[in-house]
């Protein structure tokens, strides 16, 4: 190659600080509002575990779009079917569950987790052979058949577990709250924002230190040149599919203890919220949807004290506002 | 461990449009074989077949033994076939480096074949850890060929490489090219400039309307001006 070539300079990389700092940024603006110091640390912290769940819920419907192309409209119903695997887990195991014992008390949470992971893993698999791989590359098909099939899977739910809401408690030593300083924390908050960063950190690894992960990040990228260079990407997408359904139901244990209670509709819910995750952080980026989730669940925590009215627009508000500023979101994938 | 490929008859559809109809023509091994023709002829179409990311509606594609008309784009690399496409497809959010180790389906990277590319690429090995987005569009078609060469393949495809690039920067990969031509491996090379068909090409086959319309030796087309003219319609000074 030519000497003129080598030598080019290289355009400087775009700073991408700015959209990891925003959350910073809205609690910098929020802490003089709010006033006073341990509601300020109150609202955070709880925001933050906030956003950790919807992140857990949503990282797996950012990457079944972003490389797969797939618009899930029934990612909502892996969300509900954790909660549900939850509740089975639990119940045989309540006296772990009301022991006054951190290691039974971690003993049941860890399993529970285990179990709607790779109940919902394997329910993501049949989900995909049977309704999704007829309908790729057909945004219409994909809608009407993923709606179909949430539906179906809330009315299995509802024939099996009864329309009525099933209490849910989080382990006896995750109950409750502790000071620190003048704010009173809640301990299963803790627990949950310690979870969903552990996920996010292990996504990180994955997709930054593994062969795996290099194929998914060329896969949402660019899946054709991946099947040229010789990886079946059929598999792959499986493959992402089912970690998708499987990071959907362990957001789906964590958000129905937070909550307190499971239902067949919760996922149904969630899944406008995850939606709205996913389009602010950049369809197809884990990062961006990691910053999107704590943004989305800080503001909503803020502005349900400042202004609870606000409160029941700020995602949407939120949306419009990131979407002004970088309209492919905070942290767009390229070639989405 | 360069094979001949040799398409028979192959037909390819897009949709409702019949893009390749009967394609006949054998790429020699070892050799470098320029596929040439007007803008819509279906050159692109023809390596996408080959590659598989077009499946043949008729017709057969051989490399080597082996048949590859029905096989997946996925298969048709492992069979040993490498593809450098019209649009780069480099993978901008990757670095230069997790380009080539996606590229590298073997295991590592061999040190003595990658000292071999930077050989031709010195640019690769400067921005070696950097974003293959923020490159500039000759060094994104260094990143897309070494990508081909970084293990060795029995067969590349290669489609446009000097497109869009600067004049500056195409001298050089002529002589890139030629160097992986003394290789020894097969190539096939889709070409719009004659300058850069003339000198790389052992073989030529020419394309019109889906078809193979000439078959010969690159050294006597680009003798004969009033073939090119009747073929491809320019004149060679047009193309100096």
């Amino acid at each position: 190659m030519s000497a003129t070539d080598v030598g080019a300079a290289l355009p400087r990389a775009r700073a991408e600080l700015l959209p990891a700092l925003t959350p910073l940024i809205v609690a910098a603006i929020a802490a003089p509002l709010i006033g006073s110091w341990s509601t300020f640390a109150t609202l955070t912290l709880a925001g933050l575990a906030m956003g950790m769940m919807i992140f857990t819920m949503a990282s797996g419907l950012t990457l079944a779009f972003g490389m797969m192309d797939v618009l899930n409209f029934g990612h909502g119903a892996f969300i509900s079917l954790g909660a549900y695997v939850a509740t089975l887990a639990f119940l045989p195991l309540a006296a772990w569950s009301q022991a006054n014992s951190l290691a039974l008390n971690l003993g049941v949470f860890g399993l529970a987790l285990v179990a709607a992971v790779v109940v919902c893993g394997a329910f993501g698999y049949v989900f995909e052979r049977v309704l999704i791989v007829p309908v790729y590359g057909q945004h219409l098909k994909q809608i009407l058949v993923t709606i179909g099939g949430s539906i179906v899977a809330e009315q299995l739910l509802y024939a099996l577990f009864g329309p009525e809401q099933i209490p849910i408690s989080p382990p006896a030593t995750f109950r409750g709250s502790f000071v620190l300083g003048d704010a009173a924390i809640e301990k299963y908050r803790v627990v949950a924002f310690v979870v969903g960063l552990g996920v996010f950190l292990a996504q990180m690894v994955v997709l930054n230190r593994t062969r795996i992960g290099l194929l998914i990040r060329a896969g949402v990228e660019n899946r054709e040149m991946v099947e040229a260079l010789g990886y079946r990407i059929d598999r792959l997408f499986v493959g992402v599919f089912m970690a998708g359904s499987a990071l959907a139901g362990l957001g789906g244990v964590l958000w129905a203890l937070y909550r307190g209670q499971v239902q067949a509709s919760m996922g149904g819910e969630l899944l406008v919220l995850c939606f709205i995750v996913i389009i602010i952080g950049g369809l197809g980026s884990v990062g961006g949807c990691f910053t999107g989730a704590i943004l989305v669940a800080l503001i909503a925590n803020y502005a349900g004290f400042l202004a609870p009215k606000l409160a029941l627009v700020s995602n949407i508000l939120l949306m419009v506002v990131v979407l002004l500023w970088r309209p492919r979101g905070l942290y767009p994938v390229t070639g989405r | 461990m360069s094979e001949r490929l040799v398409l028979q008859g192959v037909h390819t559809h897009i949709g409702r449009y019949h893009i390749l109809q009967g394609v006949d023509f054998d790429a020699p091994a070892g050799r470098t074989t320029m596929l040439l023709g007007r803008n819509g002829a279906g050159k692109t179409t023809c390596l996408r077949t080959i590659m598989g990311l077009w499946r043949a509606s008729g017709g057969a594609i051989n490399l080597g033994d082996a048949a590859i008309t029905a096989l997946p784009a996925s298969a048709v690399a492992r069979a040993g076939v490498a593809y450098v496409p019209e649009t780069m497809a480099v993978f901008s959010d990757l670095s230069v480096k997790e380009n080539l180790l996606l590229a590298a389906r073997e295991g590592p990277l061999d040190d003595s074949r990658l000292q071999w590319i930077f050989g031709f690429f010195p640019a690769l090995k400067k921005f070696w850890l950097s974003r293959a987005g923020s490159l500039s569009g000759g060094q994104k078609q260094m990143v897309s060929i070494a990508r081909a060469l970084v293990e060795p393949r029995r067969l590349l495809l290669i489609d446009e490489p000097t497109k869009g690039l600067a004049p500056a920067i195409i001298g050089g990969l002529i002589e890139c090219l030629r160097e992986i031509k003394r290789s020894g491996v097969t190539i096939l090379l889709v070409e719009q400039n004659f300058r850069v068909a003339r000198e790389l090409g052992d073989l030529v086959r020419v394309m019109d309307n889906g078809r193979i319309v000439h078959a010969g030796a690159m050294a006597d087309l680009a003798a004969d001006e009033g073939l090119q003219g009747r073929l491809l319609g320019l004149s060679l000074d047009s193309h100096q």
